[in-house]
């Protein structure tokens, strides 16, 4: 009895701790979101009131559009570098025999366990040489450097659930090596490829230390200006440009999530040979 | 083609300081059926991938149609393939599953599907185009692997064994199918089994495998009557072995001395006097008699029975002999034959010398 009743109180001390961790963590956020429809003047919370004079502002001021704009142009090119290379990388570790494979797959994932502030003073060293630093060039490679570890991890993982007598099959079938990866390992891996390319997307569009190191007047990522904009005077602005900055990374994980159990179902439903979903004539 | 269809030439694969296959040659005559039995890692599968071409011999040579194939990647082969696993892709219908190996050759959409509906009438899936693997059942899915693997009219079909996960009766079903599909196509099929039954069943030739090596390979019959060395006798169906030591040899024929005194063998290999060997004879070669009856023409083992087993049709006494060997005889247990003993009894086995196979006494 006793022994239940500790084990109670300790699954609700645990609840709590959980509850207690969520809101420290999520609360800031709401907060966020609350004050960039404040109808006052400066930053304060509770706000008066609602309005939405800070969108309009927000929307209204070349800075933040042009921010935004560069932040984008960075994005889309680096997230599509990351997603090819990375993909590329897993594939190759994975199936390829590689000497020294496991050096390999260390060094890329080096950027995910080394500090960021030495990737960006180490990058900020080597794109002064190649005069990269302040370029949008310079910004889209360090960002895709920065994401391919994740690209990697995720289509990895993929490729280890892909039998690989799946490529020998259809090798015998008649498909070059090029034919059979398109037709047969990539539709598999797709939704691992496509999560990937979101966390590169988000890595992105969310990184201030690198981008502050690399980044220039000319070329200033919305991040970089955020962080110049709170140490000047701050008004809600900033809690509107965070609250679009929130909703791009939650609707990108939201949308991952969703990738993700996609990808999980098919190789779920046939290691038990049961009949799933879809579609019998 | 008088040469054969297949011809490997002392093809060996090493992985590292493995030798996963150690200099194997055979022939594969045009639409002949040859199993490759042998006990797991014994270097039949990847005897298999080497002739598919997904693995590359160490050395030696593997000619297909009298041409050698070593350069040909897998896909300029046209050999089909049946994997263990099957190997469906599970992202593609059972009908682009089948038509895979017909897009890979740049075929007409109606010329696709037309034959995919045709193949899949002949393995009995008629209308199965839209489901997917995972809804089909293990037996349909083997079915769909073979008629992914002939629907291009390859020259020479590989089979892997099939998991165990079938159950027995739809294992037989399936070796029926897959011997009426070699009948009505012609085609040649090499068959990677470690169960004897199947290879017994199927095959117009079984090669036995052992640690990499080829052992022995011939007809079923063959195999039976004249195995080589006590792997082959013991693999391919039961045996009794008495060991000993040439003492004599006349025309293929040799006395061994034993613990259970002089046996007399045939054998298709020499052996030197006073080297040792192994007497192999079949459990149903050898007859039980009460007393020793003189008959020059065949040689006896005196023991007793220590266990009887009723089997049907057919029953197995278990007798220990006087040299301390274990024997197991296999009598009709029914019909004019049938006399039964019990166990305790002393008795005589006998055995005609032509029945007997002198072995050498390794793998």
């Amino acid at each position: 009895m006793t022994g239940l009743n500790s084990e109670r109180l300790w699954r609700l001390l645990c609840s709590a701790l959980c509850l207690g961790i969520i809101v420290f963590l999520i609360s800031p956020m709401v907060i966020v979101v609350i004050v960039s429809f404040s109808s006052a003047p400066f930053l304060t919370f509770p706000p008066p009131g609602l309005s939405l004079q800070w969108y309009r502002k927000l929307f209204g001021a070349s800075v933040w559009l042009d921010a935004i704009a560069t932040s984008a142009m960075i994005m889309l090119p680096s997230a599509l570098i990351a997603t090819t290379a990375g993909t590329a990388a897993a594939v190759g570790l994975a199936r390829g025999r590689i000497p020294g494979a496991g050096l390999i797959a260390s060094l890329i994932m080096a950027p995910m366990v080394a500090p960021v502030i030495i990737t960006a003073a180490a990058m900020l060293g080597v794109f002064r040489v190649w005069r990269l630093q302040g370029t949008l060039l310079g910004l889209v490679l360090a960002h895709a450097t920065l994401a391919i570890p994740y690209v990697v991890f995720t289509v990895l993982a993929a490729m280890r659930l892909v039998d690989d007598h799946l490529e020998s099959a259809a090798l015998t079938l008649g498909a070059t090596r090029w034919r059979a990866f398109w037709r047969v390992t990539f539709p598999l891996i797709l939704p691992a490829v496509l999560s990937g390319m979101l966390l590169a997307m988000v890595i992105s569009f969310d990184e201030l230390v690198v981008s502050i190191f690399l980044s220039s007047p000319a070329v200033r990522p919305v991040t970089v200006q955020m962080w110049s904009d709170v140490r000047g005077d701050v008004d809600p602005t900033i809690a509107a440009i965070g609250a679009l900055l929130l909703a791009f990374s939650v609707s990108a994980l939201l949308l991952e999530t969703v990738l993700n159990r996609q990808r999980v179902r098919p190789f779920a439903a046939q290691a038990d040979g049961t009949v799933t979903q879809g579609a019998a004539p | 083609m008088t040469g054969g269809l297949l011809q490997l030439n002392s093809v060996s694969k090493t992985f590292g300081d493995v030798v996963a296959v150690d200099r194997i040659s055979f022939t594969l005559a045009e639409g002949e059926f040859l199993s490759l039995l042998g006990p797991s890692g014994s270097g039949k599968t990847t005897t298999l991938q080497m002739i598919a071409g997904l693995a590359h011999p160490t050395s030696g040579e593997i000619l297909l149609a009298g041409r050698p194939i070593g350069p040909l990647p897998p896909y300029k082969r046209d050999i089909g393939m049946v994997f263990q696993n099957y190997a469906l892709f599970p992202h593609m219908t059972v009908g682009r599953n089948v038509a895979f190996p017909l897009e890979m050759r740049d075929m007409s959409r109606p010329e696709i599907s037309r034959r995919v509906a045709a193949i899949l009438k002949l393995v009995d899936l008629p209308g199965f185009e839209d489901r997917y693997p995972r809804q089909l059942s293990g037996g349909q899915q083997q079915r769909v692997a073979l008629a992914r693997a002939i629907v291009f009219e390859p020259k020479l079909l590989l089979v892997d064994e099939p998991l165990g996960a079938l159950d027995k009766r739809l294992r037989e079903q399936m070796q029926l199918e897959i011997k009426h599909l070699h009948q009505r196509l012609g085609v040649s099929i090499i068959y990677v089994t470690h169960d004897q039954d199947e290879a017994l069943v199927m095959s117009d030739r079984i090669g036995v495998f052992n640690q990499g090596r080829l052992v022995q390979i011939g007809t079923v019959e063959q195999l039976y009557e004249q195995p080589m060395t006590r792997f082959v006798a013991e693999f391919v169906g039961e045996s009794n072995m008495v060991r000993g030591a040439v003492r004599e040899a006349a025309n293929g024929c040799y006395t061994l001395e034993t613990d259970d005194g002089p046996l007399r063998g045939c054998a298709k290999q020499a052996f030197k006097i006073g080297s040792a060997a192994l007497i192999s004879v079949r459990p149903e070669r050898l007859r039980l008699e009460l007393a020793a009856v003189p008959d020059r023409d065949r040689d006896c083992i005196r023991g007793h029975i220590c266990e009887v087993i009723y089997m049907g049709r057919l029953r197995k006494y278990v007798i220990e002999t006087a040299g301390g060997h274990k024997l197991i005889v296999a009598r009709q247990a029914s019909g004019v034959e049938a006399k039964s003993f019990t166990v305790g009894d002393t008795v005589m086995a006998t055995f005609a010398p032509d029945d007997a196979v002198v072995l050498q006494d390794t793998h």
